[in-house]
């Protein structure tokens, strides 16, 4: 469960990203996060997985008061979240396999383990057979489900996208969001911020709106709202 | 750094530190460079230094305070004098030399001309003298003074003003060459955290994405100390053979030919193994060290 109190969020520079939010998303809700650019939506993303601290109020992630976080610890508490990027963050040296492995390496899983669980994940996104591919030799859609299967490898309770479907075309912004859907199933809460309107539209699930840094609109099963 | 780390994270880390060296072959063979010619003068000066000081140890060693006694000091008063020097807690030696053997010291020293005083040993005008050494060499000129406000001591001899010099001299040296060698390991240490830095700015998304799938900084950090510590070893090489083997021609030339009293120079073996070791550790120190300052940008602690 995942608990915002009126959290407040000004940047060095003046900027006011967040103006007072107070939400609760539960465990194994799937959440979109809409509203213009600018609106405060990626800092509402970033607070979850502590890239960025509240200036004022609290943030609970599972039992974890983000605001009271020690730096030291932050990695142990990344390792119960998965993070999704518009821009995949794939590291291009790495083949698809070691791409996804990469992630219970660092958290020093034994080898024998890491070769199971990647092999089942890149199974569960459909792309088992191109493990030995780098990145720049997949589409964009392909190079999505291997950040998607990353982000999952470590079973985490909460997966967090940022725009996943932003670089993609239509079709292939489906196949994602079949992928997204099918983890939510299996009981992992899904946060996705996003613009795309038909998927918000023709998938429906709870859509929390945010302009000018606060939540304008908080419904389930949702609308997108905007006509951009 | 972490303590529990298992084998396949160690072994990892190791393959890891090796894939960079490779992959930034350029940068490698930047920071390589820096340490060697930095490692080149600093061995060098190493070098003179440590002969500069052997020679100074061998002057100082044979600095002594000779006191001489009072000729009315009876055998009681000369007991006590003995005494009181040994007490002093700088002195470490003290050696009674009666007037008879001073006087056969000056005639042998003299060879021939000696022989005039053997005139003297019948009335012999010299004094009965204490040989005093200090602990330390440093010592000495407080040591001098001490000993001059004892009673029946009549003249105290250590090679006043001279000895002062001697040791104003060493000193000047040993403090310029400390400072030198400081000032060269900076400049390497900069030159190599910089050339590393660059490295790591390309590496800054795989920094980003450790630390987005729960690295902690030690796990992010251990790969780039491993790098510094080989670049380190990596330059520590030509240094270590071009001095080594430098220093052993340069003995063997020169040494043979010197016949100055106190002057000679430090012997090969082990000497030469001792600077590899110091060039080795020092290249490690400031590879390791390098790495680190470049590293800890990307890391929010």
């Amino acid at each position: 469960m995942i608990e915002m109190a009126d959290v407040y969020k000004t940047y060095p520079n003046g900027v006011v990203a967040l103006n007072g939010i107070t939400t609760k998303i539960k465990q194994g809700e799937f959440v979109y996060v809409v509203g213009p650019s600018g609106a405060g939506k990626s800092t509402f993303i970033k607070m979850m997985y502590r890239e960025e601290k509240p200036s004022k109020g609290s943030i609970t992630v599972h039992g974890v008061n983000l605001s009271k976080l020690r730096n030291s610890r932050v990695p142990l508490f990344r390792r119960n979240l998965g993070v999704v990027f518009q821009d995949f963050k794939l590291l291009p040296t790495l083949t698809v396999f070691e791409n996804v492995a990469f992630a219970m390496e660092v958290i020093e899983k034994h080898p024998a383990e890491i070769k199971k669980r990647v092999m089942q994940v890149l199974d569960l996104v459909g792309l088992k057979h191109k493990i030995r591919m780098l990145p720049d030799e997949l589409s964009g859609g392909e190079q999505q489900r291997v950040s998607i299967a990353r982000s999952i490898v470590n079973s985490p309770k909460v997966v967090i996208a940022d725009e996943p479907t932003g670089n993609l075309d239509p079709e292939t912004s489906w196949e994602i969001m079949n992928t997204l859907e099918e983890i939510n199933k299996r009981g992992t809460t899904v946060i996705m911020a996003t613009h795309n309107k038909d998927i918000v539209n023709n998938m429906k699930h709870r859509v929390i709106a945010i302009e000018n840094g606060k939540i304008v609109r908080d419904e389930q099963r949702g609308e997108y709202g905007y006509e951009y | 750094m972490n303590t529990d780390m298992n084998i396949n994270t160690l072994r990892r880390h190791f393959r890891e530190s090796f894939k960079n060296l490779s992959r930034n072959g350029w940068m490698t063979f930047a920071s390589v460079s820096a340490v060697t010619v930095t490692l080149l003068l600093v061995g060098v000066f190493f070098v003179i230094m440590m002969n500069l000081n052997h020679i100074a140890g061998n002057v100082e060693k044979d600095v002594e305070i000779r006191v001489h006694l009072d000729s009315a000091a009876n055998g009681q008063d000369k007991e006590l004098i003995g005494k009181k020097l040994e007490q002093m807690p700088e002195v470490d030696t003290v050696t009674f030399s009666p007037k008879k053997e001073e006087l056969d010291n000056l005639i042998k020293d003299l060879g021939e001309d000696g022989d005039a005083f053997k005139l003297f040993e019948q009335d012999n005008p010299l004094r009965d003298v204490y040989v005093v050494k200090t602990k330390s060499p440093q010592d000495v000129v407080k040591v001098a003074k001490e000993i001059e406000d004892i009673n029946y001591v009549q003249r105290v001899k250590y090679g006043q003003g001279y000895v002062e010099k001697l040791f104003d001299v060493v000193n000047v040296a040993r403090n310029v060459g400390i400072v030198l060698i400081l000032g060269l390991l900076f400049t390497a240490m900069f030159l190599i955290s910089n050339t590393i830095k660059i490295t790591i700015f390309a590496r800054r998304n795989e920094i980003e994405i450790m630390r987005l799938v729960g690295a902690t900084n030690n796990f992010i950090r251990w790969p780039f100390f491993l790098e510094g510590l080989w670049l380190g070893i990596l330059g520590a090489i030509l240094p270590m053979v071009l001095i080594g083997t430098g220093y052993y021609y340069l003995y063997e030339t020169i040494s043979p030919r010197i016949d100055i009293k106190f002057v000679e120079l430090l012997q090969v073996n082990p000497f030469i193994y001792q600077i590899a070791a110091i060039l080795v550790l020092l290249g490690a120190l400031i590879g390791i060290w390098g790495s680190m300052m470049s590293v800890r940008k990307f890391l929010k602690i």
